[in-house]
């Protein structure tokens, strides 16, 4: 579905990534790890398509098209879905207004005609209680005023009105208390069939109780360093970055 | 709402100004410039008493006097007063007593501007008169209107059938001696609406004037006056547009609204007349005058969306005379390309626990330039008066500008007086954002827009509302990149 070949990114004259690859098939869960500032966010912004990065090198193919090429809109409406770690704020626009429109660009990009106000309504309902988002919140303004927790829970729950086929979540569980958490994670995982795939970036261990990960990364220096299965994240958990950091400095010289 | 959003999507994507086309009627112009026979002539073509002459002459010979207002942050290249056509009428075939006398071209004119000329639109429950060039061709609904005793005509018709309110109240609220375009105006308006509300009479629907400017060369000198009386309610609205052309036309109202003791008046405005082509070329010069007098517990609210000309000057104001009036203004005012404008309004403050608000959204987009002006004056026996100013500025692109120009003066210590003024971007965050979720940057930019005016937009009514919402996406079309 999603394969990165040594892709690298800069901002400015400083380089980011430094050869990225990845390959994420239809069904799996990914867990994206590393000490902060190693490049995590960036590659979630790269691959959505955010003009803060200039790609320098590499490729990446998304469900057989060139996805570099491509319009960060255009992405968005073939089914990548980025939770944002720090969502803005649109004043004056309300949640409901804005996935409407979301929604709807999304079917006329698959040729779909658009909901009606009624299909469109009973879709919001059922989508905000994945997350037991509070109904309300979809009559106020994106984002505005809206808790951390309510604004993660937010996100996903734009995830589920989209319906990606790759959803890359950029540490969607920091700043949630326990309960939140859980809401999170588990809307994730109910969100989760064979036909899709997602990318969760975090830092703790304790998210990926709930979203079990088929694969666990680690990016340290812009470079995925080593990966394994999800007792990677519980062995990261306990012992932290260091013994990885070391041997990989070691294969270095 | 999707469904607007696309077809604002592909209005832009299909054109420009939607209104610059021009109607092939005939129309009786006279020769170009100023001076007393001009003002008479005008004066006779209207069959006029001499006291509204004499008020003419009077106006024209102070006028001559004034020097041209400057301190406006408007760069207004110098106007050829002599080079202006003062009186333009669409040629009637006979007098007109029935719709179906209308000029064929007049009406399919006003059908292509989505204006509802014929009663059988009652629907959508709007009293239209329109305005073409310097005369009110057709005014809707008055027989329905008459039953409740309003009166809703042009204003030529009213110096004939109602010149007792005319004298009374005309030049009441503006008085000739105001300012330079005021007098102007005074010297040489053609026509413009006027409306009555009797006393204790809430009218049943909203009234409506449409301005266009069809004829080239021309200015247009329109009079709007508006008197509700003790108790009485309505709901105004006006409209302007224009025909592309790459000469500058001079457009100068004069807007006086009577507001007696506990009645309400609400005047919306959208107004859209051409604001040039990109290079700046072309677009209406709108000097305005627009203010309301509010007698004891009556309130007055202007709602203007300004999207159109190339320059704008515009303050429409209120007197709070009377005791526990409320004065509000909500504004949203965009600019684009080479457009400019100044406006605001005047909040003065006369009677005790008088209150007023403002709300004033400026939008920059190109290399326009946007100035926000007020004033909120609260004199020595205003008690307890209170005022609550929010002045927001957006800017689209870093070759625009905005400003804001706000004063307060207050001579009662017991005053009240809040303002707030904020100056934002939009950012490339909420683009980001917008383009993740599918929405295109001409469609993201359009919502933020609609977003941050939405204040504003919630005064106006709802069918206009819509009509803005558009027409704020389709104003900004190129300018994000």
């Amino acid at each position: 579905m999603l394969v990165v070949k040594n892709l690298h990114a800069s901002v400015g004259d400083k380089e980011i990534l430094k050869g990225i690859d990845l390959r994420v098939n239809p069904g799996e869960v990914h867990a994206i790890m590393g000490p902060n500032g190693s490049g995590k966010s960036t590659l979630a912004s790269v691959l959505a398509g955010s003009e803060k990065f200039t790609v320098t090198g590499g490729e990446v193919t998304f469900l057989g098209k060139d996805l570099l090429s491509m319009p960060i809109e255009d992405r968005a409406r073939m089914g990548l879905f980025l939770g944002f770690q720090y969502p803005v704020e649109i004043p004056g626009v309300t949640m409901a207004n804005f996935m409407k429109i979301a929604v709807n660009e999304h079917r006329k990009y698959r040729g779909e005609e658009p909901l009606t106000a009624g299909e469109f309504l009973r879709m919001m309902r059922e989508k905000s209680a994945i997350v037991e988002l509070d109904p309300k919140l979809t009559s106020r303004a994106v984002n505005e005023g809206f808790s951390g927790g309510e604004k993660k829970k937010n996100e996903i729950f734009q995830m589920a009105m989209l319906e990606p086929r790759l959803s890359i979540l950029d540490e969607t569980d920091s700043g949630l208390d326990i309960d939140a958490l859980r809401i999170v994670a588990t809307g994730v995982t109910r969100l989760h069939t064979g036909n899709n795939a997602t990318v969760v970036i975090t830092h703790y261990q304790r998210l990926l109780d709930y979203i079990v990960p088929d694969y666990v990364h680690v990016l340290y220096k812009g470079r995925i360093i080593y990966s394994g299965d999800k007792s990677l994240a519980l062995k990261l958990e306990k012992e932290g970055y260091d013994w990885l950091i070391n041997d990989y400095r070691e294969e270095q010289q | 709402m999707a469904n607007d959003t696309k077809n604002i999507i592909e209005e832009i994507e299909s054109g420009e100004y939607k209104y610059g086309f021009t109607s092939s009627i005939e129309t009786e112009t006279i020769a170009r410039g100023l001076d007393e026979e001009v003002v008479r002539l005008i004066s006779r073509k209207k069959g006029e008493p001499e006291w509204l002459l004499e008020s003419r002459l009077k106006a024209y010979r102070h006028w001559l006097k004034m020097p041209v207002p400057q301190w406006a942050h408007l760069d207004i290249p110098d106007i050829d007063f002599q080079d202006i056509i003062y009186y333009a009428a669409p040629k009637p075939r006979k007098s007109l007593s029935s719709m179906d006398e209308v000029d064929p071209e007049l009406k399919r004119t006003f059908d292509k501007l989505g204006i509802p000329l014929e009663e059988q639109m009652a629907l959508s429950g709007v009293a239209v008169d329109a305005v073409m060039d310097s005369v009110s061709v057709k005014t809707t609904f008055r027989q329905t209107l008459a039953e409740k005793g309003i009166i809703f005509c042009s204003i030529s018709e009213a110096v004939k059938e109602y010149p007792e309110l005319i004298r009374k109240y005309l030049g009441s609220v503006v008085p000739y001696t105001d300012n330079y375009y005021a007098a102007l105006n005074a010297a040489v308006f053609s026509d413009g609406s006027f409306c009555y509300i009797p006393k204790g009479v809430r009218c049943p629907m909203e009234l409506s004037t449409y301005f266009r400017i069809n004829a080239e060369g021309t200015g247009q000198f329109e009079r709007t006056l508006i008197v509700a009386d003790e108790g009485s309610y309505v709901s105004y609205l006006e409209g302007c547009t224009a025909p592309r052309r790459d000469e500058n036309q001079l457009h100068a109202a004069v807007v006086e609204i009577v507001v007696e003791r506990d009645a309400e008046v609400k005047y919306s405005t959208v107004q859209n007349w051409y604001p040039g082509d990109k290079e700046g070329r072309g677009g209406i010069y709108n000097f305005v005058t627009k203010r309301g007098l509010c007698r004891e517990n009556a309130r007055l609210s202007w709602t203007q969306v300004e999207t159109g000309s190339a320059i704008t000057w515009k303050y429409p104001s209120c007197v709070l005379l009377g005791d526990n009036s409320v004065g509000e203004f909500y504004s949203v005012a965009m600019t684009n390309n080479f457009q400019q404008a100044d406006t605001g309004t005047k909040m003065i403050h006369l009677g005790r626990n008088t209150r007023s608000r403002i709300v004033s959204k400026g939008i920059s987009a190109g290399r326009s330039q946007n100035a926000y002006r007020g004033l909120v004056k609260v004199s020595r026996d205003a008690d307890n008066a209170r005022n609550y100013s929010q002045c927001d500025s957006l800017l689209i692109g870093d070759k625009c500008g905005a400003h804001t120009f706000p004063v307060i003066d207050s001579r009662n210590p017991s005053a009240v007086l809040e303002h707030e003024a904020t100056t934002s971007k939009i950012s490339e965050e909420q683009l980001f954002y917008c383009n993740q979720r599918g929405l295109s940057t001409e469609e993201a930019v359009g919502l933020i827009v609609n977003g941050y005016a939405r204040e504003v937009l919630s005064k106006l009514p709802m069918e206009f509302a819509v009509e803005a919402q558009k027409l704020l996406s389709i104003s900004l079309e190129g300018s994000v990149g």
